[in-house]
C-alpha cells in the first residue's frame, strides 16, 4: 500500500447532525489534493480526522506507519502580549538543525525577519513563518486548511505560488483545503468537492463540469474555472477574484430550503 | 538583628514571587486573571474547611481550589454558559459559603483580615515546606512543558494538530495555579494574589522578548517586590499583602514610563 493517509467510509454526527457522511479519501506519493466545499460542508472536520484529532462516528482513518504530517492553520493571531521571535516560535517543540533552519526559512523567504518579534510581521508573512514550521520536520504530507483564507489577492496569488514551487520541489505530497480554486487549479492534481459527503472529485477541469458542482458552487464558478482551466494563466487581473463567495451563500439558501 | 519572624517572611515571600513570575507569564497570555482571582476567592472556604476539621490550611486551599477548578472544566464541557459568569458563580459562591461557614467557628480569635491581605507574622516554618515544595513541583512541570504550553498559548490548534494535549495542559495551568494561590495566603493574602501572578509578569514584558526571558524577569521584579513591600510592611506596620502589591505597582509604572520614554527616543 503506497496511500500516505486514507479515510475510510468515515462518518462523523454531532449533536444530531450530519457533518461528514461516508467520505472515503487517500492521499498517496506526491498527491494534491484540494478539497472545496461551502461553509459548514465539514472540510476542517475531515482535516480533524485525518489527522488523528477527531474521533469519526464511523468509518477509520488509516495511517502509514511514521508518516510525518507538517499542519498549517488558516491563520496565526499573533498576540503582543506574548514576546516571542519568529526564529525562537519556530524553534518550539521542534528539534531542527541551525542549517535546517536556516534552509526552511530561504525556501519560505522568511529570512530577512526571523529575528523580527511574531506580533509585528503582516498576515501574509505570518502564512509563511507558519508554512516554515510545516516544513521544518520534512515532512511526508502537507497539511493545509484554507492557509490563504485571511490574505489579499496578491498575498494569495503568492501564497499558492510558494506552495507550488515547495510541492514541486520537494518530496511531499498535500493535501489542502481551499475556496480558492481558481489559484490552485494548475498545481492541484485532483479536486475533492466536499458538501458533507463527497459530492465529485477527479482532474480540477472535470470537477468544473460536473452537474455536482455546478449544483453546489453556481453556473457562474463553473464558467469562471473553466475559463481559468482553459489559460492556466496566473498573471492577468482578478478583479472578479471572488465571485464566488455570493453564489455559494446562494445556493447554500437552496440546499437548505 | 534581624527577628526571626522576619526572614520566615522573606523567605516565604521570595518563594512565592519565584513561583507566581513565571506561571504569571501564562496568566498574561492566556487572560486568566479573572480566573486566578476566582480561584482565590473560592481558597476562603478551604480556609473555613481546614479550620472546621482542623486540617492543614494549605491542604484544604489546595483541595477545595482543585475541586473549583475541576468543577469549572466540566461546567465549561457542557457549553451552556460563558466562562466569566461561570467563574463568578463558582467564585461567589465558594466565598460565601467560606464566610458562612467561618461564622460557625466558636474561635474569636480568627483574624479575617490577616486572610484577605496577608500577614507576615503568621508566617510558620511549615509554611516554608509548603511554598518550597509546591514550588519545585509548579517550576519543574513548567519547564518541563514549557514549549508545549508556549505553543499552545500561540495557536492552541496548531498545538493539537502537533501532538500537545491541549485539554490536559489547560488543566495543568489550573492546578499549578491552585498551589499559588494556597502556598500565598499567609503572604499576600486572598485578595490580592492574583496581582502577585499579573503584576511582575506585566512588568517584565515591557522589557523582553522572548518568552523564557518575560518568565526570568517576571520572578525578579517579583522579589523586588516582596524585599521592598516586606521590609516596608515592618518599618510602617502595614499590611504584607498590600506593601507588596504597591511596590509591585510602582515598579510597573516606573517601567512603564521609562519604556514610554526609550521607546519615543528610539
Amino acid at each position: 500500500m503506497t496511500d500516505l493517509l486514507s479515510a475510510r467510509h468515515v462518518s462523523v454526527y454531532r449533536d444530531g447532525k450530519t457533518i461528514l457522511e461516508d467520505v472515503s479519501l487517500s492521499i498517496g506519493e506526491k498527491d494534491f489534493i484540494t478539497i472545496i466545499g461551502p461553509n459548514g460542508a465539514g472540510k476542517s472536520m475531515l482535516l480533524k480526522c485525518m489527522m488523528g484529532l477527531f474521533d469519526p462516528s464511523e468509518g477509520r482513518i488509516e495511517r502509514r506507519a511514521n508518516l510525518k504530517i507538517g499542519y498549517v492553520p488558516q491563520r496565526l493571531v499573533a498576540d503582543h502580549t506574548v514576546p516571542i521571535r519568529v526564529r525562537r516560535f519556530l524553534s518550539l517543540r521542534k528539534k531542527a538543525a541551525k542549517d535546517d533552519l536556516q534552509h526552511v526559512a530561504a525556501e519560505t523567504g522568511i529570512t530577512e525577519f526571523l529575528d523580527k518579534p511574531l506580533h509585528v510581521l503582516s498576515g501574509g508573512e505570518l502564512q509563511r513563518v507558519l508554512l516554515a514550521r510545516a516544513l521544518l520536520d520534512n515532512p511526508d504530507l502537507l497539511v493545509l486548511d484554507e492557509p490563504a483564507q485571511n490574505l489579499d489577492v496578491t498575498g494569495q496569488l503568492a501564497f499558492y505560488k510558494l506552495i507550488e514551487k515547495i510541492y514541486a520541489e520537494r518530496d511531499v505530497s498535500i493535501l489542502m483545503v481551499s475556496h480558492d480554486l481558481h489559484l490552485v487549479m494548475s498545481s492541484t492534481r485532483e479536486v475533492v468537492c466536499l458538501y458533507h459527503h463527497i459530492c465529485c472529485h477527479g482532474e480540477p477541469h472535470m470537477v468544473t463540469r460536473d452537474p455536482e458542482f455546478i449544483s453546489l458552487f453556481g453556473d457562474d464558478m463553473a464558467r469562471l474555472m473553466a475559463v481559468y482551466n482553459h489559460s492556466h494563466n496566473h498573471d492577468h487581473t482578478h478583479d472578479h477574484a471572488h465571485p464566488h463567495a455570493d453564489h455559494t451563500h446562494d445556493q447554500m439558501e437552496e440546499l437548505d430550503g | 538583628m534581624v527577628d526571626d519572624f522576619i526572614l520566615r517572611a522573606l523567605a516565604a515571600g521570595i518563594g512565592v514571587a519565584l513561583i507566581a513570575g513565571p506561571l504569571g507569564c501564562f496568566v498574561v497570555w492566556r487572560r486568566m486573571a479573572y480566573f486566578g482571582d476566582s480561584l482565590a476567592h473560592s481558597a476562603l472556604l478551604g480556609i473555613a474547611l481546614g479550620l472546621l476539621y482542623g486540617i492543614n490550611i494549605n491542604l484544604g486551599t489546595v483541595i477545595v481550589c482543585t475541586l473549583f477548578a475541576l468543577l469549572l472544566v466540566w461546567l465549561q464541557q457542557r457549553r451552556v454558559l460563558a466562562t466569566d459568569t461561570l467563574l463568578g458563580i463558582l467564585a461567589h459562591a465558594a466565598l460565601s459559603i467560606g464566610m458562612v461557614a467561618i461564622s460557625f467557628l466558636d474561635n474569636v480569635s480568627f483574624d479575617l483580615y490577616s486572610y484577605l491581605f496577608g500577614d507576615i507574622l503568621t508566617v510558620r516554618q511549615i509554611d516554608l515546606y509548603w511554598i518550597y515544595g509546591g514550588g519545585l513541583v509548579v517550576i519543574g512541570l513548567l519547564v518541563f512543558n514549557w514549549s508545549s504550553l508556549t505553543l499552545m498559548t500561540i495557536h492552541e490548534d496548531l498545538a493539537r494538530a502537533e501532538g500537545v494535549n491541549t485539554v490536559w495542559a489547560n488543566i495543568l495551568l489550573m492546578l499549578l495555579m491552585t498551589i499559588v494561590v494556597a502556598v500565598s495566603i499567609r503572604i499576600v493574602g486572598i485578595l490580592l494574589i492574583t496581582s502577585m501572578l499579573i503584576i511582575p509578569a506585566a512588568t517584565a514584558r515591557q522589557l523582553v522578548s522572548s518568552p523564557e526571558s518575560m518568565a526570568i524577569w517576571a520572578g525578579v521584579f517579583g522579589i523586588i517586590a516582596v524585599i521592598v513591600g516586606i521590609s516596608g510592611s515592618v518599618e510602617l506596620d502595614t499590611p504584607s499583602g498590600p506593601s507588596i502589591v504597591t511596590a509591585a505597582a510602582v515598579m510597573f509604572a516606573l517601567l512603564s514610563v521609562a519604556a514610554a520614554v526609550v521607546r519615543r527616543r528610539a
